[in-house]
């Protein structure tokens, strides 16, 4: 299908416009140089800083623009502005500061910017690998759909397994017993259990085969079937809370620091106003 | 209400009738059905000493014998209710409870359980007799016993065993059973489809096919069967019942088949076989009938009086089956008696119809005119054109005016009384046809649901009858020779669109003369790869695929809509067929053979250049998308199946092909966020059109559960208040006036109709979005379900929210004429005509 992303969003439009201001901004940098030098309290530097506040201010619109459904236009053209100029905005903070850095509350902001940013960048990152594992992972099943049959298999694989032996049997509930999927955030976002119980299963049923009458031989081909479905159903569902885990992580960073980074902004520009 | 009589009642009744001196009314009438109800309440306003019986122990019978939760249709949908007793299209309960409240309000003077058994006619009154034997009499009687009071009974057998049954009243009260439905009319497909599910259900059809259905109950029936719900046994009659005496099922009947007898064990049996006016108890009564055969009607006056004089016969027994004009009828009747003249009902708002237009004259004096004026109305008759004009609309035009224009998406009929308009089918803006008095146009958006294929223009003065495609579709339906004449236009009208614009009118009738019109299933080839070339065929209705085996695979080529035609490279070249010819959907062509397009052909040289045109660049289409195609073979093995070919093939599988716009998501742009869904919601009172989760996956490409916007919406076939429309620019909608009935959920082969309670839904403030509250909903009062579905956004300025709402861009819509090129990446043109830009 041939139309475009957040990237080549009418045909690079905001990456272009990014590249413009980092220009027009560079061009100013080292075309004025102000009697003071470069700091972020000079003409130039004030200039830049607004442009910057400004800029972070209407980044954080952002998160509201895209839930006023109201709203006239496309929300891909904001994420795609959003994106680029966000970009630049690091390299117009950084020509703001003029290279002064220290232990401050303007470094601060200027490091939690740098936060913000970067963590946008795995943001990007998540949305551009993650949504095409996801479907080739999941085809055109669901996670709930997946988890009932998850269920299905174990109802059907502990009745089989009561005509087992003893040795079969304690397997194959302990393994339907103690799969879990995606219970903590850490086992989401790595996407498979150690030791996982479902596989070992798989693995012990091969060797445990041989003392069996002619009877369970077709209930534990059956059975081994069953627990080798029931292996790949665990592994897609971890698959798929593992994507949709690192594909939301980002913002777990990119949204508090957001917050963190307007109040260190009003903080940096009250300071400088009142005491500089 | 009334069952049969044996003559032997009569007799003795005769007999005792000098010994009583009957209690006497002004006006008796015999059954509390729709039309003696109405009878009845109208009685009452005007002062008339009247008796109403009713044979059972509540009124309305027939009506609730209606399996629960039915819907009670109130067609004609034009003509309005004369009658005090109201009447709308409801739910069975809604009626019922109406007219109960009526009964009580108008203290209709009414007796239940009052079985009339004898009926006579003596020198001033007549003599009515009940079951109990007390005797009344009346100068006037209304006979309103409906048919439904005599219904077949199963003549086997067997037929009187109890786990037989007539009627379904409660279909949620069997479950896990396996039930027998006789009878394959509406009624015992209702009943039979409304006890699917939880019951195993198969029904015995004497007829070889289940024709004599509702469309809406065919298709759900063919739906049930398909999904194996239901079996049917087709040319198979019930030979006898037996009952078990032991095992699970309690009876079994014995039906015959085509292919011998059948056993089969069953818990119940339900027929439906119909119902009869009860000819032999109303002989009885001395009333004449117009034919010997038992469906023949007793004979009756204009003014509903039967052969015995003073007694009216009105409602389904006279052979009026629909409720409303039922409950006219009581009304009118009244008047009669009364000795009042009464004009039809419709009278009143045909006036209304044509204030703009001849005024002056009598109502029955514009129809005449308008007969005359248009030939092809002369073929119906005086209740068909009354209904025609009573649902269309009268429209004056000054010289100048646009009708409708080129690609709209409008399907209205127009007949033209008056005046002359001018065709504009190319951009040059000179008229490409005029049209006069008398002539229709409309005919081919009518035929294909695709869009007007020109531009209609006032030149002059006109006088227009606009009528919606349902109205013309259901005429079309019972009028032979409407159809053959429509279908006569249509196919001149494609000619001319899709060849003739330089073309003689002479050549033109010929071609048009001498063409066929072929009709394929969705699927059916029009014509194969190397087969030889039979001519030109031009899409009236529906589309094709063109597809090439390449690499021992068929591959899609185009895409071809209605209003273009195909088959004309070799026609061209001489060569036998290059390509086979798919129907994508149900489609409709017009055939026009090789010879005479050779010879066409040959005398019109402009023609023979625009087909070389054509052809050549087709060729370099083809071309292009074999390299394609071939490209993405020599890539990694998975990258085969998802060529553009495949994609197409899939959309069109999943109904891409009768569709005017859909949405698709991209998934491997996806990220999963639901915006699309919750922006729809938070724009469209509360429920979400679209289930983004849902749906097919073919190469990335989901397609979700979302509206198709289709050519003939299948939506549309069943609306009772006539609430679903389609817009200027296609998209499909449901109006205010939806009642919730749910045909149109039930009609969409997609599934994306669904019932919900919608309530708007107010925008939160920046406040509460940054503090994630909830807006404060407006107090929803329970309200009904209605059928909600998608509207493309069509009053939202910027359109559909669920693109704009797609922070990511995987959200797109698709008219199926881009699809190549969204599928290709190719800038060809997507169809073989593909000059209309759109």
């Amino acid at each position: 299908m041939q139309h475009s992303n957040i990237f080549d969003y009418k045909n690079y439009r905001y990456f272009k416009l990014a590249v413009i201001v980092i220009l027009i901004a560079l061009l100013a940098f080292l075309l004025f140089e102000p009697a003071v030098g470069h700091y972020g309290g000079s003409w130039l530097g004030y200039g830049l800083g607004t442009l910057s506040a400004a800029m972070v201010f209407w980044m954080a619109w952002y998160g509201i623009r895209k839930r006023r459904y109201r709203s006239r236009g496309n929300t891909q053209g904001w994420l795609s502005a959003h994106i680029y100029l966000g970009t630049a905005m690091t390299v117009i903070a950084t020509l703001h500061s003029g290279f002064h850095f220290g232990l401050n509350i303007h470094s601060l902001t200027y490091g939690l910017l740098l936060i913000v940013v970067t963590s946008g960048f795995f943001g990007n990152y998540a949305y551009m690998i993650y949504p095409r594992l996801m479907t080739e992972n999941m085809g055109e099943d669901s996670l709930d759909g997946l988890l009932l049959r998850i269920a299905e298999t174990d109802k059907l694989a502990r009745q089989i397994a009561l005509m087992m032996p003893d040795d079969i049997n304690n397997i194959v509930t302990r393994a339907c017993r103690e799969t879990s999927i995606g219970v903590s955030l850490l086992e989401q976002l790595r996407g498979f259990q150690p030791d996982c119980p479902s596989a070992t299963v798989v693995r012990q049923l091969t060797v445990l085969g041989g003392e069996l009458s002619l009877e369970q031989r077709k209930l534990y081909r059956d059975l081994y079937s069953i627990m080798v479905r029931r292996e790949s159903l665990v592994k897609r569902a971890r698959q798929d809370l593992m994507f949709r885990a690192r594909m939301g992580f980002w913002l777990y960073f990119h949204v508090p620091f957001t917050v963190a980074l307007l109040t260190a902004m009003v903080a940096h520009v009250i300071a400088i106003f009142f005491y500089w | 209400m009334v069952t049969t009589l044996a003559p032997n009642i009569v007799q003795k009744t005769s007999s005792k009738t000098g010994i009583v001196t009957p209690k006497h009314f002004k006006l008796i009438i015999i059954g509390a059905g729709p039309s003696g109800l109405s009878a009845a309440v109208h009685a009452t306003e005007q002062n008339v000493s009247y008796l109403l019986l009713e044979a059972e122990e509540a009124p309305a019978n027939t009506i609730r014998n209606y399996q629960r939760g039915k819907l009670v249709m109130a067609e004609p949908r034009g003509l309005p209710l004369r009658s005090p007793l109201p009447f709308t299209a409801a739910l069975r309960e809604t009626v019922l409870d109406t007219w109960e409240k009526t009964i009580a309000e108008y203290r209709v003077n009414v007796r239940y359980g009052a079985k009339v058994v004898g009926l006579r006619r003596n020198t001033k009154s007549l003599e009515v007799e009940l079951a109990d034997g007390s005797l009344l009499s009346a100068d006037h009687v209304v006979l309103a016993v409906g048919v439904q009071g005599n219904l077949r009974k199963l003549d086997i057998p067997g037929g009187d065993l109890p786990q037989i049954q007539y009627q379904l009243d409660d279909p949620q009260a069997y479950q896990e059973e396996t039930i027998v439905v006789i009878g394959g009319g509406d009624s015992g497909v209702e009943n039979a489809l409304a006890l699917t599910g939880r019951n195993q259900v198969i029904i015995l059809n004497r007829a070889e096919d289940f024709s004599n259905c509702k469309d809406s109950n065919l298709s759900q029936l063919t739906d049930a069967h398909m999904k194996g719900v239901l079996d049917w046994l087709l040319e198979t009659k019930p030979q006898s019942i037996e009952q078990n005496s032991t095992g699970e099922f309690p009876i079994t009947v014995f039906a015959s088949t085509p292919n011998g007898v059948e056993r089969i064990p069953c818990h119940r049996v339900i027929a439906r076989l119909g119902a009869l006016p009860s000819r032999a108890q109303l002989e009885s009564f001395g009333i004449g009938f117009s034919a010997p055969d038992l469906e023949a009607l007793p004979q009756l006056s204009a003014h509903y009086e039967s052969s015995v004089p003073s007694l009216y016969i009105i409602g389904a027994l006279a052979g009026y089956p629909l409720i409303k004009q039922g409950i006219n009828q009581g009304y009118e009747v009244i008047e009669y008696i009364l000795g009042n003249p009464v004009e039809p009902a419709d009278n009143a708002l045909l006036r209304e119809k044509f204030a703009n237009f001849c005024s002056d004259r009598g109502v029955e004096d514009v129809l005449e005119k308008i007969r005359k004026s248009v030939p092809l109305l002369a073929m119906l008759n005086t209740l068909q054109l009354r209904e025609l004009v009573l649902e269309s609309n009268i429209l004056l035009a000054k010289a100048g005016d646009v009708i409708f224009k080129r690609n709209d998406y409008s399907t209205t009929f127009y007949l033209i009384i008056e005046g002359e308009l001018d065709v504009l089918i190319d951009d040059d803006g000179a008229p490409d046809a005029t049209l006069k008095a008398g002539e229709f146009f409309g005919e081919l958006a009518l035929v294909s649901g695709r869009r007007r294929a020109g531009t209609v223009r006032a030149s002059a003065p006109c006088v227009l009858i606009e009528t919606p495609r349902r109205v013309m579709q259901k005429l079309i339906d019972s009028v032979q020779s409407m159809r053959r004449i429509l279908n006569e236009v249509a196919i001149k009208t494609i000619v001319h669109l899709c060849i003739g614009l330089s073309l003689s009118e002479e050549d033109l009738n010929d071609v048009a003369n001498n063409a066929t019109l072929k009709s394929y299933a969705a699927g059916e080839e029009l014509f194969h790869e190397g087969d030889e070339a039979d001519g030109l065929y031009l899409i009236q209705s529906g589309s094709v695929t063109v597809s090439r085996l390449i690499g021992g695979r068929e591959v899609v080529l185009l895409y071809v809509a209605a209003g273009h035609y195909v088959g004309e490279m070799s026609l061209v070249s001489g060569e036998p067929r290059y390509a086979t010819v798919r129907a994508a959907i149900a489609t409709d062509a017009v055939l026009i053979e090789a010879g005479r397009m050779r010879d066409i052909i040959a005398r019109n040289p402009e023609i023979r250049g625009e087909l070389d045109a054509r052809y050549l660049q087709h060729l370099q289409d083809q071309e292009n998308r074999q390299q394609l195609e071939t490209a993405f073979d020599s890539k990694a093995s998975i990258a085969t199946q998802s060529t553009p070919s495949n994609l197409i093939s899939f959309l069109i599988q999943q109904g891409v092909g009768e569709a005017t716009d859909v949405l698709l998501i991209d998934e491997s742009l996806c990220v999963r966020c639901n915006h699309c869904e919750q922006a729809c919601a938070d724009t469209h009172g509360g429920a979400t059109r679209l289930d983004r989760d849902a749906g097919p996956i073919f190469a990335n490409i989901r397609v979700p559960t979302s509206c198709r916007h289709c050519e003939h919406p299948h939506c549309m076939k069943d609306c009772p208040p006539d609430a679903i429309h389609r817009a200027p620019h296609g998209e499909v909608y449901i109006d205010d006036s939806c009642i919730g009935c749910g045909n149109c959920q039930v009609n969409c082969p997609y599934d994306v109709i669904q019932m919900a309670v919608i309530h708007d839904q107010p925008e939160p403030s920046l406040w509460q979005m940054l503090l994630g509250i909830k807006p404060k909903s407006l107090a929803v009062v329970d309200g009904p379900k209605v059928a909600v579905k998608c509207d493309m956004c069509k009053d939202i300025v910027d359109g559909p929210v669920c693109v704009r709402a797609c922070p990511v861009g995987a959200a797109l819509r698709v008219k199926p004429e881009e699809l190549l090129s969204y599928a290709g990446g190719t800038s060809g043109e997507a169809t073989l005509l593909g000059s209309d830009g759109n």
